[in-house]
């Protein structure tokens, strides 16, 4: 049962017919402040009170059967937020969609996408194990790529990326 | 004397001969069989965002070499074309086969790896040997190509730094007559026989609905009966100007999932096939000042790349500024990099789609109530690499 | 009609039927043509490993041919591989169970110094944990590199006075790892 390539269109950077119908059918129905266009693929940037009713819109309604990726961003211009960046794919239409949530950086808690998407878990763990964003009803909210002792959020801007207690390797030699 | 039920609980691992890499597994067993089980990752976390944040692009290659360590240059390629993208440059065909061949090359190399290691995982130590000794072949030609044998770097944005020579294309040759009787071999060695059928039929079956749920790619989901595939779904690199097919299982078994990667590695040798017979003479790297290095004739004589030689070197040209996510078919599945540029001679920041970190979540629920023999077997056609698993 | 040697034999006299020399010697050569690694391979480094245990480059011709994964049976810990600090106590006790005489190898530039991971989740190097007799450089090395680090740990194994174990500076060298 092999898929022959009969005609299939090279990937460009238009967006496809059906992603463009449905990121205006979702921004006509809930609370997306901005929707772009980028490199080929729409990115809905929700409210975060919109953001799982989005997700689940676009997987029961309109077949976003899969969780591509699910990762963070520590945006430092004013003002200073932590976004979620969710990857949804539609097989069948082979369209791509981004949904985005900004979140204020001293409390960043977002709702978890695990009860729609099982593959989320890990990767909201590793999103709370890199920026600190809460995510509200997953199962297990640990730190998942560093040791469960470490006191900061790594990925964060204000962390360098050294380790600062390595006596072995000199600043000034390694410009830094 | 009440009846009490003990379960005993194993830890498989982070360092333990069948776990190809270090992650561990947590496994509460009554008896022989799994009752529950849990999974720790972490052991080989290298902080590839955050080191991404710090280097130039061009610099980033060498840390995608280290993700899927097994299929290197499908890594070091999906960079580029990233960064290709973000740039709005335009390979030529020449390019575009050139890395089609030496995807498809690794895409072979890191099923060798994984059907091989199975049939050591199950006991059949002789079928790794044979197929690593095609590691070698393929190996010899990475190092025509790029000096390098595992971790290649190589290519540059906007195509390679120089073209396939003649013993590139001979040993090439060379490989692509000698290697599918190797690969029958192996597969008569396999296929059919009773034990290996046991010992994979059945076991670590997940449909093709939960495989979906948890975000599977690649060979794993293919196995289960879809047909996803980047090459086809969002095709890059002039895949689609050449025939060839995707194979598909049925019961997303262990089995299925060994079938599925000896036929790729088919439709791999028939990929290498064209690309290489078609290949036309359109040039081997396009124009992109920002990124690839001049010819040093020209740099000790010519003011002008001169100085494009400096800033390459040190990084210092700015790119567009945008947000874009750019994937390819790695051994594994989709690897996808999630780019944002902010203009400045890093990006701001990158994120890799690894296949292994979000398929492996799907393990516990693939073992429980099977042998632990079974677990195994099953985390072994999973192709865990750990670099990939960590970043 | 002379014999293909297999090893040079050590210093000693010869006659009918007998061989005399130092136990010292006669212990070395014996081990040092015996060495039984464990493999611990985290990453990239491993690969070539197995490259090296296949046919082509037969690690086993050096008297490896039984890689154990199991401390207490190995002679030799080869770490190839970036070990993170996460893996840094684990790694010490896998050396711990190790029983005398054993020896380290550090394969790749990640296991001998942190290597292009100057990160905060790294450890630059695994002599940070645990005492480590040699060093191959590359990332990774190739395989006649791996099999020139076996080469030098032989050389160590053969020239190694069977007292070492117990000796001061020894023990102090542990313990200066936190190892009794």
């Amino acid at each position: 049962m092999a898929l022959t390539n009969l005609a299939l269109p090279m990937a460009t950077l238009e967006p496809t017919p059906f992603g463009t119908a449905v990121s205006e059918t979702v921004a006509q129905h809930f609370r997306v402040l901005n929707h772009v266009l980028q490199y080929g693929n729409w990115c809905l940037e929700v409210d975060p009170t919109a953001y799982y009713a989005v997700v689940q819109d676009l997987k029961h309604t309109h077949g976003f059967t899969m969780l591509v990726d699910l990762c963070g961003v520590h945006h430092v211009a004013e003002p200073a937020s932590l976004a979620v960046v969710a990857q949804l794919h539609h097989l069948p239409e082979r369209t791509r969609l981004f949904v985005t949530v900004q979140l204020p950086i001293t409390d960043p808690v977002i709702d978890s996408l695990v009860p729609l998407f099982p593959s989320a878990n890990w990767m909201e763990r590793e999103t709370y194990d890199f920026f600190g964003i809460r995510f509200t009803g997953h199962p297990n909210l640990t730190r998942i790529l560093n040791e469960d002792s470490m006191a900061y959020f790594p990925l964060r801007k204000e962390y360098p990326l050294e380790d600062q207690t390595r006596t072995d390797k000199d600043d000034r030699m390694f410009g830094r | 004397m009440s009846q009490e039920k003990q379960t005993v609980t194993v830890n498989l691992g982070p360092t333990h001969p069948a776990t190809h890499g270090v992650f561990q597994n947590i496994i509460e067993l009554d008896g022989e069989r799994i009752v529950a089980a849990d999974s720790t990752v972490g052991y080989i976390h290298r902080a590839f965002e955050k080191l991404a944040e710090h280097r130039p692009y061009y610099q980033i290659t060498p840390i995608t070499d280290r993700l899927n360590y097994c299929s290197s240059p499908i890594n070091n390629i999906g960079w580029h074309l990233t960064v290709e993208r973000l740039l709005g440059v335009q390979t030529t065909q020449r390019i575009d086969y050139m890395r089609i061949i030496i995807m498809e090359l690794s895409r072979i190399a890191d099923h060798l790896i994984c059907n091989g290691i199975l049939g050591v995982d199950s006991g059949a130590f002789s079928g790794f040997l044979y197929l690593f000794q095609q590691r070698e072949a393929i190996y010899e030609i990475f190092e025509e190509i790029c000096g390098s044998r595992l971790t290649t770097n190589i290519g540059r944005v906007g195509g390679f730094e120089r073209d396939f020579s003649e013993t590139a294309v001979l040993k090439l040759r060379r490989f692509l007559a000698e290697f599918p009787a190797v690969l029958k071999e192996f597969e008569a060695l396999f296929d059919r026989n009773r034990i290996f059928m046991d010992r994979t039929i059945g076991v670590g079956a997940i449909s093709a609905a939960r495989a979906l749920d948890y975000g599977f790619t690649g060979p794993n989901l293919r196995a289960t009966g879809v047909d996803y595939d980047v090459r086809t779904a969002s095709p890059y690199s002039r895949y689609l100007d050449f025939e060839f097919e995707v194979p598909v299982g049925e019961n997303g078994d262990t089995y299925d999932r060994y079938l599925v990667r000896n036929q790729e590695m088919w439709q791999s040798l028939r990929l290498i096939q064209q690309a290489l017979d078609a290949m036309p003479n359109d040039g081997y790297h396009v124009a992109v000042p920002a990124f690839y290095l001049p010819p040093k004739a020209q740099v000790n004589t010519v003011m002008e790349s001169l100085i494009y030689h400096f800033k390459v070197v040190m990084g210092e040209i700015p790119v567009p500024v945008g947000t874009l996510y750019h994937a390819v078919e790695g051994g594994n599945g989709e690897l996808g990099y999630y780019l944002i540029s902010d203009g400045g001679r890093c990006p701001y920041r990158l994120h890799f789609r690894r296949p292994c970190f979000i398929y492996y979540q799907a393990f516990p629920e693939m073992v429980i109530g099977s042998l632990l023999s079974d677990a195994i077997m099953t985390m072994s056609s999973l192709n865990l690499i750990a670099g990939e698993l960590d970043a | 009609m002379t014999h293909p040697l297999v090893t040079d034999p050590p210093e000693g006299v010869t006659g009918q039927g007998f061989y005399l020399t130092s136990l010292e010697k006669a212990v070395a050569l014996a081990r040092k043509n015996s060495i039984w690694p464990l493999p611990f391979a985290t990453s990239c480094c491993g690969i070539e490993f197995m490259a090296t245990m296949g046919s082509h480059y037969d690690f086993a011709r050096f008297g490896s041919e039984r890689p154990s994964f199991s401390p207490r049976q190995a002679d030799l810990l080869m770490v190839m591989g970036t070990v993170a600090k996460k893996l840094g106590p684990i790694l010490k006790q896998v050396y711990c169970q190790m029983a005398e005489p054993r020896w380290v190898m550090a394969v790749g530039a990640c296991a001998s110094s942190g290597g292009i991971f100057d990160t905060y989740s790294v450890l630059q190097g695994i002599d940070q944990v645990i005492p480590v007799d040699v060093y191959v450089p590359g990332c990774p090395p190739r395989p006649e590199q791996i099999i020139d680090g076996l080469m030098a740990v032989q050389s160590l194994v053969g020239t190694e006075s069977l007292r070492r174990r117990h000796s001061e500076s020894y023990t102090q060298l542990l313990k200066g790892y936190g190892i009794d």
